[in-house]
């Protein structure tokens, strides 16, 4: 579905990217592993379209990324959940969620994603009158993937979904990601957390100084002794 | 329920617009006084002012200090647009359909004159942020002074002295002081339009959307909103709203100098007072502008010419000689005490001002309640 080939992206004088070539097949779920400063999130921020790379090639079902507006993507049926819950503070749960539906004419439809998003989410649906500034970290976290859901996308693109949760949040949310992957939603998951992230991912990649350092399945990866002292801690 | 509430509301805020229309029409036969109505006449462009300001500052959350550029492009076409069709011997006398006719030409042509050079500013300027823009802004609206005053057909000494014609309203829209009692209806009319346009705007998917482009931009951007787009719709929109409170400006004085809206202009009638009118009302509240510019607006005139101020301590006088002291003093009160303005992004409601009513003895007697069981509780 997916597929990046011999990608380069420079900030200024620093190369961040070295030659990333990666495949994600249809309705997979593969995570891309690293330490900080490895370029997981520039990996993402090129694939839709934010930073503009300098050689390589993106390609979303043969059409080319590269030369699509990042406003755009989405009408590709590539959503991303940016880093950090990027929720609409000053405006309710339920506005987020027709914010995330924005490219949609056909009120019904976006009517009945609400309610598929409220099925994956209920403790959503107990706050769809709250702002979104006063939820939780998880909450919010759950609805920055709400709202990506609202356009049913073909591929979801998740950056740090377990960033600053505390451990029974992170589990919750793998467990929302594992069903989204079993509903047959492809996912590209960018992960600290090795650990979780290699446990629910069919295969994975480690981004190490900026270029691919190894990839496999990621039951194997979960085995593998480098990965295992590197970014599992033991 | 929501519906009927809804419609009820519609009524309602119908039959106030109406009644103030009429009352505004009816204004001459009541007895007004022209100063009473002057004053209508600057409390109504300084609304639309605030209002529209609020748009960019409020709701798309991009700071513009240039503001009065555009209410001066507004004003000036409105002015040289009812001389040009003066001149052309299209009307003689400031009445008639031929004058309406002519009226709502500038007043149009003032907004979308405006609208068109937001978009050429808003275009390069919105690519920037913050602090950037607000100095590109800034820039903007001395420049615009300095373009006006070079204009051979405008004039350094504005369009009562300058090369353009005698004073303005002999020949073009300025109305004298009866006029401005006849015509009283104009602005008011013109309020109500242009506040329920704004309205519309905000509670549109359009409002939603710059809502969401203010909270976080690449949010909006990966959810398929196009960021550049609507940012400069909406600084276009609000040059467009300022337009049309200078072409009621221009209306409403007998000349026109680029003084009035330069930046360092003392009268409150500059570009960072507007901001303070909204910060005050609260960024993201149309009604929190515009009862904060008449109240602005009404706190000037009676600094300035009020006799109270004379009843004062002679230090306090002193103080008051210096209006811009007083009006930092309350911004810094007001940001102090309440940081979101007075009304927040609160948006004021008659209907529901009015059906809360039943329920106030309840409110008050939880309050006050709440107080005795706390002093009780003190006490022991």
């Amino acid at each position: 579905m997916l597929s990046i080939s011999n990608l380069n992206v420079h900030y200024g004088a620093i190369h961040a990217l070295k030659n990333v070539s990666l495949e994600v097949g249809d309705g997979e779920l593969v995570t891309l592993i690293g330490a900080n400063g490895a370029g997981k999130t520039t990996t993402l921020h090129t694939i839709s379209g934010l930073i503009k790379a300098t050689s390589g090639t993106v390609t979303l079902d043969g059409k080319d990324l590269q030369k699509t507006p990042a406003n755009t993507i989405i009408n590709l049926g590539l959503a991303h959940v940016p880093e950090g819950r990027h929720v609409f503070s000053q405006m309710t749960v339920m506005e987020n969620l027709y914010m995330g539906a924005f490219i949609m004419k056909d009120k019904a439809k976006i009517n009945e994603n609400i309610e598929m998003v409220f099925e994956h989410f209920p403790r959503l649906k107990e706050r769809s009158k709250q702002l979104a500034g006063t939820l939780s970290g998880g909450e919010q976290q759950m609805l920055a993937t709400g709202r990506a859901l609202m356009t049913n996308p073909k591929m979801l693109l998740m950056d740090e979904p377990s960033m600053g949760l505390s451990p029974i949040l992170v589990g919750e949310i793998f467990s929302i990601i594992k069903e989204l992957h079993e509903a047959g939603i492809t996912i590209l998951l960018v992960e600290q957390n090795a650990k979780a992230a290699l446990s629910i991912a069919d295969r994975a990649y480690v981004l190490e100084t900026g270029s691919i350092a190894m990839s496999g399945v990621a039951a194997d990866l979960l085995e593998d002794e480098r990965v295992k002292k590197a970014y599992l801690g033991a | 329920m929501t519906n009927k509430k809804t419609l009820t509301g519609y009524i309602v805020n119908f039959i106030i617009c109406v009644a103030l229309v009429v009352f505004a029409v009816m204004a001459r036969s009541l007895g007004m006084q022209p100063k009473v109505s002057t004053m209508i006449w600057q409390c109504c462009y300084f609304i639309i002012l605030a209002c529209s300001l609020n748009l960019v500052l409020g709701f798309l959350g991009q700071l513009s200090l240039g503001h009065c550029g555009f209410m001066a492009i507004g004003a000036y076409s409105a002015a040289l647009i009812s001389l040009a069709f003066q001149r052309a011997g299209f009307y003689t006398e400031k009445s008639g359909p031929e004058f309406m006719l002519v009226l709502v030409i500038c007043i149009v042509a003032a907004g979308i004159l405006s609208a068109i050079v937001g978009l050429i500013v808003g275009i390069p300027a919105l690519r920037l942020k913050g602090d950037y823009l607000a100095i590109i802004t800034l820039g903007f609206g001395m420049i615009i002074v300095n373009v006006i005053n070079n204009l051979p057909f405008c004039g350094m000494d504005g369009l009562s002295l300058g090369s353009a014609s005698s004073a303005l309203y002999q020949n073009g829209l300025g109305f004298v002081l009866h006029q401005l009692t006849d015509y009283l209806w104009l602005p008011v009319l013109l309020v109500i339009i242009c506040v329920a346009l704004m309205f519309t705007f905000i509670r549109s998917k359009y409002g939603r959307t710059i809502k969401a482009i203010r909270d976080n931009e690449i949010a909006a951007g990966a959810s398929g909103v196009n960021v550049s787009y609507y940012k400069v719709l909406t600084f276009a929109l609000g040059a467009f709203f300022s337009g049309i409170a200078g072409a009621i400006f221009a209306c409403c004085n007998s000349s026109l100098t680029t003084g009035s809206f330069s930046f360092t202009s003392s009268s409150i009638l500059n570009s960072t007072f507007i901001v303070v009118m909204v910060v005050v009302g609260g960024m993201g509240s149309l009604t929190g502008s515009a009862v904060s510019a008449v109240g602005m607006f009404l706190l000037n005139y009676t600094i300035k010419n009020g006799k109270w101020v004379q009843a004062l301590p002679n230090f306090a006088q002193q103080i008051f000689a210096y209006p811009m002291l007083v009006y930092s003093i309350a911004l810094i009160i007001v940001i102090v005490f309440r940081p979101k303005g007075i009304f927040g992004t609160y948006e004021f409601s008659l209907v529901n001002f009015v059906t809360s009513i039943p329920r106030w003895p309840a409110i008050l007697k939880e309050k006050f309640g709440k107080k005795k069981t706390e002093e009780v509780a003190g006490n022991e």
